[in-house]
């Protein structure tokens, strides 16, 4: 049994290669859990708490790299505004003592279908930069995601980074749960308008098998928001909009919700964040 | 293997910790602090709350060798050897009952006060969010937070 705690992000790829079946851990709150309860008994472990490398955040603009190793305090802190939606998302996960661990890159590996980054990181279009002793290669989020608790990730790579468009306009995070801290989702969902290019980006959390986009919602809402005039939204648009998430959604019935509640739900909020979200709009333009 | 780091000012070694044990393992099992309790270790009730480099974590869910070489503090160390206005506080207020989460608590508490001396109640109760207490109500404990807030000290 042994404990890999590497300080460069090259030793770190270089042990992953060497002992594929070593468990990288990070912020250890997923990772600890399994050890903990006896599901998991690796001979190896990764240590990535100390690569300084992954652990910050560059943007040249346009784009937003965040290093794996983010924890979701300091995405809080510092990606409010480049990441509204994923802010909101990361001050809503676990307690104060999760999210001073907790990283982006476990979050994304353990690939929950209710983990909550996610559908804010696919409404942005993110991207996943893996590396590996052989090189790097850039896959979309949501490719990478491919079931519950299934990704693409290689026996030798390891995530370094998620790349998203910094924001250029209002974006909203919404959870349903039983109460405010603490809780597992029963079922989210994250907007984003790009009006520059006059885009929207949506996420379904906790209502499929893995975290989705609800395709036909963003076109028909790209489509139909009056971009030009920034004028009211008709709440018909906003209540077809939400029907159309709803749609996308393939729920399950757990112990933390129905199927169909999970439906009428993200139907609701869903409905809600595109109306917030085009308010916001109009209130950061003059004269809206 | 070996594990060194500070706790509560004074470095300490421990020699024969496996690889999976947690930094809470280490705390008690290893180095003979209680003060951190250990109850369900899945980062879920918080009473094994301490600082790690200046920050609140559940120990439990800390891997022994991440703290190689790094500062914890512990319920332990907090009231600087003496007992705190805080500690204080929690026992004029009725906020300790079977007590097994209070040395959770007021680590949250001592992080919070640290960062946001004057805490309005939401703060308070969100900086309490990870800590899980079934015998108070936590009423008493948010008594005790705003008293030593309303005071002053810590
Ligand atoms: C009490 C509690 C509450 C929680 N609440 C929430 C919540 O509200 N919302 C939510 O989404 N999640 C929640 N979680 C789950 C967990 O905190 C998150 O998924 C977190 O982001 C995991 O990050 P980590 O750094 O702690 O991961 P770790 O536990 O260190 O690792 C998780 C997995 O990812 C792998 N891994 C880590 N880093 C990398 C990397 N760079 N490359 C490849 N693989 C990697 C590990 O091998 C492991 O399989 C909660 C957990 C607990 C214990
Ligand atoms: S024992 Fe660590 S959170 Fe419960
Ligand atoms: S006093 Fe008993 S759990 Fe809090």
């Amino acid at each position: 049994m042994t404990f890999h705690s590497p300080t460069r992000w090259a030793d770190a790829l270089a042990v992953r290669a060497e002992h594929p079946q070593a468990v990288p851990i990070a912020g250890g709150t997923d990772a600890m859990v399994e050890l903990n309860s006896g599901r998991r008994r690796p001979d190896r472990l990764l240590d990535l708490s100390r690569i300084a490398e992954v652990s910050g955040w560059d943007t040249d603009g346009g784009t937003v790299r965040a290093g794996a190793g983010i924890t979701h305090t300091a995405i809080v802190a510092q990606l409010a505004e480049s990441a509204p939606a994923l802010a909101q998302a990361a001050s809503t996960v676990g307690s104060p003592q999760i999210r001073n661990r907790a990283t982006l890159g476990g979050n994304i590996a353990t690939a929950s279908p209710a983990g909550d980054t996610l559908p804010t990181l696919l409404a942005c279009g993110a991207a996943v930069e893996l590396h590996s002793v052989g090189g790097a290669r850039t896959v979309a989020l949501a490719d990478f995601v491919t079931g519950p608790k299934r990704t693409q990730l290689a026996p030798d790579e390891l995530i370094a980074a998620v790349l998203f468009p910094a924001a250029t306009g209002p974006q909203h995070f919404s959870k349903v749960g039983v109460r405010a801290a603490m809780i597992i989702a029963v079922c989210s969902f994250a907007v984003a308008l790009f009006p520059d290019r006059r885009s929207v980006g949506t996420g379904i959390g906790a209502a499929a098998p893995t975290p989705r986009a609800a395709v036909e919602a963003q076109d028909f809402a790209a489509e139909v928001l009056p971009w030009d005039s920034l004028g009211h939204l008709d709440p018909a648009v906003a209540g077809y909009f939400g029907d159309l998430v709803a749609k996308a959604a393939d729920p399950i019935d757990d112990v933390r919700g129905t199927a169909q509640y999970r439906r009428h739900a993200l139907a609701v909020i869903a409905r809600r964040a595109l109306i917030w979200a085009w308010d916001d709009l109009r209130g950061a333009v003059p004269c809206g | 293997m070996r594990v060194t780091a500070t706790v509560n000012g004074r470095v300490h070694s421990a020699e024969g910790v496996r690889p999976t044990e947690s930094l809470l393992d280490l705390l008690r099992e290893h180095l003979h602090l209680p003060g951190a309790k250990n109850a369900c270790e899945q980062g879920e009730c918080g009473s094994c709350t301490v600082y790690l480099d200046g920050e609140t974590v559940c120990a439990c869910l800390v891997a022994a060798g991440q703290a190689e070489g790094r500062e914890v503090v512990t319920v332990e160390g907090i009231g600087g050897g003496r007992s705190s206005s805080l500690q204080e506080a929690f026992l004029t207020c009725g906020a300790v009952q079977c007590g097994f989460c209070t040395p959770g608590l007021l680590v949250s508490a001592h992080a919070l006060l640290a960062r946001c001396p004057q805490p309005d109640d939401r703060q308070i109760r969100e900086a309490l969010s990870g800590n899980l207490c079934r015998c108070t109500g936590y009423e008493k404990i948010i008594e005790a937070v705003r008293m030593v807030a309303e005071g002053g000290s810590r």
